[in-house]
């Protein structure tokens, strides 16, 4: 029995990441959801702050609110122990999110922020808007810096 | 056969002295810098388009307009990991009593004050193509931050990469290179060529590393691994679909045209790259797009 126990904590040992189990596995799909969300509706925003798009007061200002909903959203769930990329295939999450935690609090509320500035500024006109891309693309680097590992 | 050994010993001393001569330190011809005077505005320009603080600041520390060059952030590499120094202008522990002569030959040859080779960690192949006058205006700048009193730490690298006269035959090698866009046709062409091959030294990650070290200029900025990094990205419009516009904007927001945003060491780029004029990320858009 006890070679048993060994041999498995040896093999997993070894393995390194594996196939996530069903509820780790849902995690990770639900927070790539959300940042599909962001990458989505950054993409209206930035159409138009890079010109190739013309300025659209209500698309902006949805995309906006849309932006500032998902990063509302109570995320704990969807970063359980064990779905870092150490662990687990499919996601380029550092284990450093776990290992430091709560330091990505900080970044969370940072995001929020930017995302409250961007909602107020998206429908104003397009000078605001372009402000206030610059603040929420460093609170979305801020994390990704630190905390996202490579392909 | 006495006469063969005293051959053999001849030939081993020639030997001697050719190591001696080939790996000396070369310095900068001290003529160039003669009635230069730094503008340290213009300086902070030169500063932030060489990403300095990228590596010599502490580890982890937020970007800054007027940075603490500390020093201390390591950078593992095939030979070993190296320790980036700290050059604040503190007198005991930084660069605070260095020339420009000194620091000239620091940044574009890889010597340092007391005539010892610095490793190609930093990129003094790529530094040695700048101007003069930006070189005085970088110290003048560098001379302005605050000044750090942490000591250096020495590298963690082993035998035979330790003697660092080794590295004068690096250098004979593939230091003194020659721009790799040889004909640059437009102002924007040679703007972009100085931004990207003499200042920010985009090469240094981007472009894949022979045996020894040395960049693979036929694989210009084509894609590479880097220890303790992993996959860089090619990009040259052969390995990054993107628009001219699309790379000026990503250096400027760190939003890809997919509105994925940049992560890891490219944060810092983007950090530095954002302080440049919108012509100048333009610039070096432009010149990616020659390597079609």
């Amino acid at each position: 029995m006890k070679r048993r126990v060994l041999t498995t904590i040896l093999a997993i040992a070894i393995a390194g990441p594996a196939i996530a189990d069903k509820a780790i596995e849902s995690a990770i799909k639900a927070r790539q959801g959300q940042m599909q969300i962001y990458q989505h509706n950054l993409g209206i925003l930035g159409a138009m702050a890079k010109g190739t798009v013309d300025y659209d007061a209500a698309a902006a200002a949805a995309a906006a609110n849309n932006i500032k909903a998902a990063a509302s959203l109570d995320a704990m769930s969807m970063w359980p122990q064990g779905s870092d990329m150490d662990s687990v295939e499919g996601t380029r999450a550092k284990a450093e999110i776990w290992t430091t935690f709560p330091a990505i609090a900080e970044n969370g509320m940072a995001m929020s922020n930017a995302a409250d500035v961007m909602a107020a500024a998206a429908g104003t006109d397009l000078t605001a808007l372009q402000g206030a891309m610059g603040a929420l693309g460093g609170a979305c680097s801020s994390c990704h810096k630190a905390y996202r590992g490579r392909r | 056969m006495a006469r063969i050994f005293r051959y053999l010993g001849l030939l081993g001393l020639a030997g001697l002295a050719a190591f001696y001569m080939i790996t000396m330190p070369r310095s900068v011809d001290e003529a160039r810098f003669d009635g230069l005077t730094g503008d340290s505005g213009r300086g902070a320009s030169v500063f932030h388009a060489s990403g300095c603080a990228s590596c010599h600041t502490a580890p982890k520390v937020e970007f800054s307009d007027t940075p603490i060059l500390t020093g201390g952030q390591s950078f593992p590499s095939d030979f070993g990991t190296f320790l980036a120094p700290n050059i604040s202008p503190s007198a005991e522990h930084g660069i605070g009593t260095w020339s420009v002569l000194d620091f000239a030959n620091a940044v574009q040859r890889g010597v340092s004050p007391g005539g010892k080779h610095y490793y190609p960690v930093f990129p003094y192949t790529a530094y040695a193509q700048m101007s003069e006058q930006d070189i005085v205006d970088l110290k003048a700048f560098i001379d302005t931050l605050p000044a750090s009193d942490i000591p250096n730490q020495p590298h963690q690298v082993g035998f035979p990469f330790n003697i660092r006269r080794t590295l004068g035959g690096w250098k004979l090698l593939f230091a003194g290179k020659d721009w790799v866009l040889q004909d640059a046709a437009t102002p924007e062409l040679i703007r972009g060529r100085y931004l990207v091959e003499a200042q920010a030294h985009c090469a240094e990650c981007h472009t894949p590393r022979n045996p020894l070290g040395g960049l693979d200029r036929s694989n210009w900025l084509a894609g590479s691994v880097l220890p303790g990094e992993g996959k860089v990205p090619g990009i040259t419009p052969k390995e990054l679909d993107w628009a001219p516009e699309d790379v000026a904007y990503y250096l400027e927001s760190g939003f890809t045209p997919e509105f994925d945003s940049a992560g890891g060491a490219m944060t810092h780029v983007v950090e530095n790259m954002g302080q440049l004029t919108p012509e100048d990320r333009n610039a070096i858009a432009a010149y990616l797009q020659v390597f079609k």
